[in-house]
């Protein structure tokens, strides 16, 4: 008895806990079925059939596919006395599906190694004299100490596969040739490496267009966040004050343009704005002014979608702006009162750096959205009016909208994934950043 | 001191002129819409707001023309059932980061975030090869299935607002031997009843307004939902029909707008209370 425990000490190479993490390395559960945990064991070693099924059927596949993009391209082949049409590689569906492999593959990566700690783990606890979990016990194990990890695998691996690997796909876009001269499955498409961000930065038509749409996409953010923001507070002001009747009839008014679909409302005050036959225009001419070109001049179209999101923005910020308030406790507005304060002093000693603590990370994720707030801007202008100078954008055409047009209606697919990794770099280090500094990230429970 | 009421007068007169000129920028272009879906003609100009006779011909019209009845039934079935999925998976994601600490949790959080902003229509191309690749164009479960996928990303509101629930609540129910789903779903969720309606209605309208990646996958016109049908009709340059369209939109509006107001009150105290304090 005491030489056996001695033995067990030195721990030779092939112990048992060894003898099974080795045996999951070569074939995932069979440790486990050296551990005697036959219902674990057998469901990983199926999975591990299936795996190593797909590996040999799929995989070469994949990685030529990732490699070459296609080698065939569609082509007429004279076949005995005709022509025919030969379906050549589809570059951009090689791509994916090459992708979804290489995905896979490291999901099943993960469980390997998953299973090789776990074999030798339980090996270790049975050589320690513990009872090892039956199958049954280490389900009810999982679900009540890994219970977080299950729970967040769901969303997870929705993401992963829905916006993850549609992601890296284009960020690899920004990498090929594919443009409209360049469409599967006429033609092939080529990697060329960092050829379109050299074009970008270099041509003078691309760059231009680059810096002048990016200006006008911060100059965007800044404006609409910040008009939406006083208005919002304005309002909300306004309606909180102790003798204003009526509150939540008010209110209720308010919510309204939020309630109705955004696209609705949107493509509705397009008609309202119109130059021609808006009834703005009709009004103002009814009371003597001239007709503005509402949507067609540069700097008024600007204008307008500053206006317009201000319109549909507002009420949000409002509401939230009114739950702030109700939370200052009203001794602080008597103390004030007490020490001889007027209204202003109130407003700007109490009032605002209260909301604004509240509202800062707000705020600063408002700015982020806006940089990316394609449907007002799309519905409304659609990126226009026309400029001259600029490569298939217009005057009012933010980053984002520049990109659906490069890519849905120009097909320049390589020089939208350019921009979109562009924007994403700057949103997500933004926000990260300010994501990061707030309170409920960084203490948690309040 | 003399003038105090005169100041106050002043005061609340501008406060109502304000609040009124705002109420009438809010109403006016819904109010214009509704009117116009009533008004004879297909013009959208006309010489007074108020019509001069009414009209329900533009409503005949959409179920006549279009199958707008369907485009109203597939809109309701992909509304509800992926905002049951959704809100599940939003409020789960929340409640998790929340509740739990685990190796990687923050830096998970931060890349889930940074995901959340990324422009959607370079990936689109991608997710509909995916859904090729599953079979699933130009059905309702491809957009149900893209949505409830995306939703998790915007577990931040669910997460603050799962903060500030005492942790002793959770612990009491396991030490009472709730499971965890159990205490998830008999004790927390009903728990956010502000945050939970917050979170439907957000799920909710994006089925109601979403065209752009619907309108990808849809593509007979029975598959079709209200934003998509309604889109294409208003960016279908052969034949403008401008009070057939404010028809539409009324349509559209009614039921969201019915349960923003139906909801109010939580909407209110939800937005509140989930915004991140600091």
């Amino acid at each position: 008895m005491e030489k056996r425990s001695i033995i067990e000490l030195r721990r030779p190479f092939l112990s048992g806990c060894r003898t099974s993490a080795v045996l999951s390395v070569l074939v995932m559960g069979a440790g486990q079925l050296n551990n005697r945990q036959y219902g674990k064991g057998i469901a990983l070693m199926l999975l591990h059939l299936a795996g190593l099924y797909v590996a040999i059927a799929k995989l070469p596949h994949a990685v030529w596919a990732l490699v070459t993009l296609g080698e065939t391209s569609a082509r007429l082949e004279k076949v005995g006395k005709v022509y025919q049409q030969v379906i050549g590689d589809h570059s951009i569906y090689l791509l994916v599906e090459g992708l979804i492999m290489i995905f896979l593959m490291f999901l099943l990566l993960a469980v390997y190694v998953l299973n090789i700690r776990d074999a030798y783990r339980c090996a270790r606890l049975r050589e320690e004299g513990m009872p090892l979990h039956t199958f049954r016990q280490t389900l009810h194990f999982l679900l009540d100490y890994r219970f977080p990890q299950i729970a967040i695998a769901i969303p997870v691996l929705g993401i992963l596969f829905f916006t993850v690997m549609p992601i890296v796909f284009m960020i690899l876009l920004a990498f090929t040739d594919f443009t409209r001269s360049h469409m599967p499955p006429a033609q092939l498409i080529n990697w060329h490496g960092l050829e379109t961000f050299r074009d970008i930065f270099r041509l003078r038509v691309w760059s231009e267009t680059f810096y002048g749409v990016t200006l006008w996409t911060l100059l965007w953010a800044v404006a609409s966040t910040l008009t939406c923001f006083a208005a919002g507070f304005v309002i909300a002001l306004a309606v909180q004050q102790k003798d204003i009747r009526f509150k939540k009839f008010w209110r209720t008014i308010f919510i309204l343009p939020y309630a109705i679909p955004l696209f609705v409302s949107t493509l509705i005050l397009r008609n309202v704005f119109n130059g021609q036959f808006g009834p703005v225009n009709d009004y103002l001419e009814l009371m003597g002014f001239g007709r503005v070109p509402w949507l067609s001049d540069p700097e008024w179209a600007k204008l307008t979608l500053v206006l317009v999101n201000m319109l549909l923005g507002f009420p949000v910020i409002m509401l939230m702006i009114i739950g702030v308030l109700s939370t200052i406790p009203g001794d602080m507005y008597e103390a004030a009162d007490i020490d001889g304060a007027d209204g202003l002093q109130k407003l700007r000693l109490i009032t605002f750096p209260t909301v604004m603590y509240t509202m800062m990370p707000i705020l600063i994720m408002q700015f982020v959205a806006n940089i990316n707030n394609f449907n007002v801007i799309y519905l409304l202008t659609g990126g226009n009016p026309v400029n001259g100078n600029y490569q298939f954008a217009g005057h009012t055409d933010i980053l984002i909208t520049w990109l659906y047009k490069l890519s849905m209606e120009q097909g320049q697919y390589n020089f939208a994934s350019v921009i979109g990794i562009f924007i994403f770099v700057l949103l997500s280090g933004f926000a990260v950043w300010s994501i990061r500094r707030t309170k409920s990230f960084k203490e948690e429970r309040l | 001191m003399t003038n105090r009421p005169l100041r106050k007068a002043v005061r609340l007169t501008l406060s109502y002129v304000l609040l009124s000129l705002a109420a009438l920028f809010c109403i006016y272009p819904a109010l214009w819409v509704l009117l116009s879906s009533f008004r004879p003609g297909d013009m959208l100009f006309s010489e007074t707001l108020l019509p001069t006779s009414f009209t329900l011909l533009h409503y005949r019209q959409l179920f006549e023309n279009y199958p707008f009845a369907e485009w109203y039934v597939n809109t309701f079935k992909i509304a509800i059932i992926s905002t049951v999925i959704s809100t599940v998976l939003v409020m789960m994601t929340g409640y998790v980061f929340s509740m739990f600490r685990f190796t990687g949790r923050k830096n998970l959080m931060s890349m889930l975030l940074a995901l959340g902003l990324f422009p959607g229509f370079m990936s689109m191309i991608a997710v509909y090869i995916l859904l090729n690749q599953m079979n699933l164009l130009n059905t309702h479960a491809a957009v149900i299935i893209v949505s409830a996928a995306g939703a998790p990303l915007f577990f931040l509101f669910s997460k603050s607002y799962f903060d500030t629930i005492p942790r002793s609540l959770v612990e009491a129910a396991r030490i009472d031997g709730a499971g965890h789903m159990n205490t998830f779903f008999r004790m927390i969720l009903p728990l956010s009843k502000p945050l939970l309606v917050y979170v439907v209605l957000m799920n909710f309208t994006g089925p109601f307004t979403d065209f752009i990646f619907a309108r990808l996958v849809l593509r007979t016109p029975e598959k079709k939902t209200l934003a998509v049908g309604l889109y294409d009709i208003v960016t279908d340059r052969t034949k403008l029909q401008f009070t057939m369209f404010a028809a539409g939109c009324v349509l559209i509006a009614v039921p969201i707008t019915a349960l923003f107001l139906l909801l109010q009150r939580y909407l209110v105290a939800g937005l509140t209370s989930g915004a991140e304090k600091g």
